[in-house]
């Protein structure tokens, strides 16, 4: 079959308004974030090649403290990995079995991931506000006083406070994924596990979970990536503070760009979360078929 | 022992039921406190009564919260940038995958990959070529500033989604409009267009979704009050309002209203439209 000319023109015309928006909107910019990460500049005067002197510095400076902000968000995918997404997984098995109500316990589990980060961020800051707050109001009220906090305004518990909610907020997604992948699982090999007397413990163990594979790889990428770059409610509940202890790489970079007009380096830890993002979910996918 | 057996059962069962409902619990309360102290005197909400239901219902804080500040401007802000962005990821897409899965040419799979590959870009990537992009074309600190980049980031997701449906429509009716005179844009917008109305669902409601509560973006291209969107208007609100909780409480509400009565309408189609994005990626 022979192509007209007119045929290929349609054919970039159906491409175009895609295409200008997704290379003009992400595929340069990333080109250019490189290239300005090896820049001295400050947005204003014209930029300095300064080589890899960010990258450098950024690793090796005590004030910036890259590690610790590293560390942070290590801790938090850890945490979602351990504890949020097998949390998740038991749910979506517990309201794949018949259980009464159960449409309705999947809507309220969702219902927090539609909610704004900002929104979630601010009812957060009243539950732990050290007066009024609910958590100390209720400790206070079971006699409990000495367990009263300032949470997100001390070093030691700022970070596990400020976790909580970014923890509390997603499960629900990750529950509706797994509970979405269950639904897949083909009925007939699940009767016949039952007939064979496989209590529901084996059945979820050998049947439903090796099943569901692909979706738990996705959830892992998705809770490791998301913790990476995590900076929503981390901004809200207390940007990076007190005397940052819950810095994050996200926070960094934008205190970097808009306080300090360091352009250079603040895309030089874009730079950075770009790349780890990408390692991380190479690493993940990796894992996951090697156990195949 | 056969008795024995089946209370250990049921005693499971319970302690599954209570645990839950507990999570259940936990999950509702902040939107329940929150709808509760937004009708609240601060009397109430320091001290009298911290979590029960208001004893007086204080309409006044949601007047307040609509008078101070821009509310409404952010609110319609919000709307124009939602439903935008919307429609420019939905045409782009539409017409994209159209382009990928329906006409034959080389290197179309090649193509479908590279849009993929925005799944996983990750929004700090741009921002600060963006930021200065915007400033160059003088389009920082208006509502283009975000609508365009919104769009940008939707589409991989648009074009995924679409993908599928576009496949669920037989080739068949192609051909019959083939025979009937149509040309490529003639199939395009009667055969197929019509007929992608369940993609545009899913597509505009996470796309709604993702516009109405994004932070980062919106809290670095706009600068003037007027322009502001929810979330980041919000935000302002409660950092000068920090003691008056009933206003700030009445304003978090009017930015969450809309998204819970969107999803106790809605709700399978909206869960569906998370999973959707997933699933295949």
């Amino acid at each position: 079959m022979k192509k007209p000319l007119s045929y290929k023109l349609n054919i970039f015309l159906f491409l175009l308004p895609a295409l200008l928006l997704f290379i003009c909107v992400l595929i340069a910019p990333i080109i250019m974030s490189f290239v300005y990460s090896l820049t001295k500049w400050n947005g204003f005067t014209t930029p300095e090649f300064i080589g890899f002197k960010n990258y450098v510095e950024l690793f090796t400076s005590k004030s910036i403290n890259i590690f610790r902000a590293l560390k942070n968000v290590f801790l938090l995918a850890l945490l979602s990995c351990c504890i949020q997404l097998p949390f998740a997984l038991w749910l979506a098995l517990r309201l794949s079995r018949p259980i009464k109500g159960k449409s309705a316990l999947l809507s309220i589990y969702f219902m927090p991931v539609l909610i704004s980060t900002v929104v979630i961020g601010q009812l957060w800051l009243k539950i732990y506000n050290p007066d009024y707050g609910v958590l100390n109001v209720l400790l206070r009220s079971l006699g409990l006083d000495s367990w009263t906090r300032i949470w997100l305004g001390d070093k030691k518990t700022a970070l596990a406070a400020a976790f909580v909610p970014v923890l509390w907020q997603y499960v629900g997604y990750h529950m509706l994924l797994m509970y979405a992948g269950i639904k897949g699982v083909p009925t007939d090999l699940i009767e016949a596990a039952m007939l064979d007397g496989a209590t529901d413990s084996q059945i979820s163990r050998y049947i439903i979970i090796p099943y569901i594979r692909p979706i738990l790889r996705v959830s892992v990428i998705f809770a490791v990536t998301g913790s990476l770059k995590s900076f929503d409610l981390i901004y809200v509940l207390t940007n990076g503070g007190p005397s940052h202890a819950t810095e994050v790489p996200s926070t960094l970079m934008i205190s970097m760009l808009f306080l300090r007009n360091r352009y250079g380096m603040g895309s030089a830890i874009a730079v950075m979360l770009i790349v780890l993002c990408f390692v991380f979910a190479l690493l993940i996918n990796m894992l996951f078929k090697e156990e195949k | 022992m056969y008795n024995n057996l089946s209370n250990k059962r049921s005693l499971n069962k319970t302690v599954i039921y209570i645990i839950l409902i507990l999570w259940a619990l936990i999950s509702i309360f902040p939107v329940y406190w929150m709808l509760t102290f937004s009708l609240k005197t601060n009397a109430e909400i320091f001290g009298e009564n911290v979590a029960g239901l208001p004893r007086e219902w204080v309409w006044e804080n949601y007047k307040r919260a609509f008078n101070t500040g821009n509310m409404p401007r952010y609110f319609i802000n919000s709307l124009i940038v939602a439903i935008s962005t919307i429609v420019i990821t939905l045409a782009a897409s539409v017409m994209a995958t159209y382009a990928i899965t329906r006409l034959k040419w080389k290197g179309r799979k090649r193509m479908n990959s590279f849009f993929m590959l925005g799944l996983t870009i990750p929004i700090h990537a741009s921002i600060v070529p963006l930021y200065t992009t915007l400033a160059k074309l003088k389009l920082l600190d208006t509502l283009w500033a975000l609508i365009i980049p919104y769009s940008a980031f939707s589409l991989a997701m648009g074009i995924l989604v679409c993908t599928g449906f576009m496949g669920d429509i037989p080739y068949d009716l192609d051909e019959a409009a083939m025979l009937d005179g149509c040309g490529t844009w003639g199939i395009f917008f009667r055969v197929i267009v019509p007929l992608m109305r369940p993609a545009v669902a899913t597509v505009g409601i996470y796309t709604f979704l993702q516009c109405w509560n994004e932070l980062m973006f919106a809290n670095v291209f706009i600068n003037s009050d007027k322009w502001r969107t929810l979330p980041v208007g919000v935000q302002s609100l409660s950092g000068q309002y920090t003691t008056d909780w009933g206003p700030i409480g009445a304003a978090l509400s009017i930015a969450t209203i809309p998204t819970l009565i969107f999803y106790i309408f809605m709700s399978k189609k909206i869960q569906d439209s998370f999973v959707a994005g997933a699933v295949k990626g």
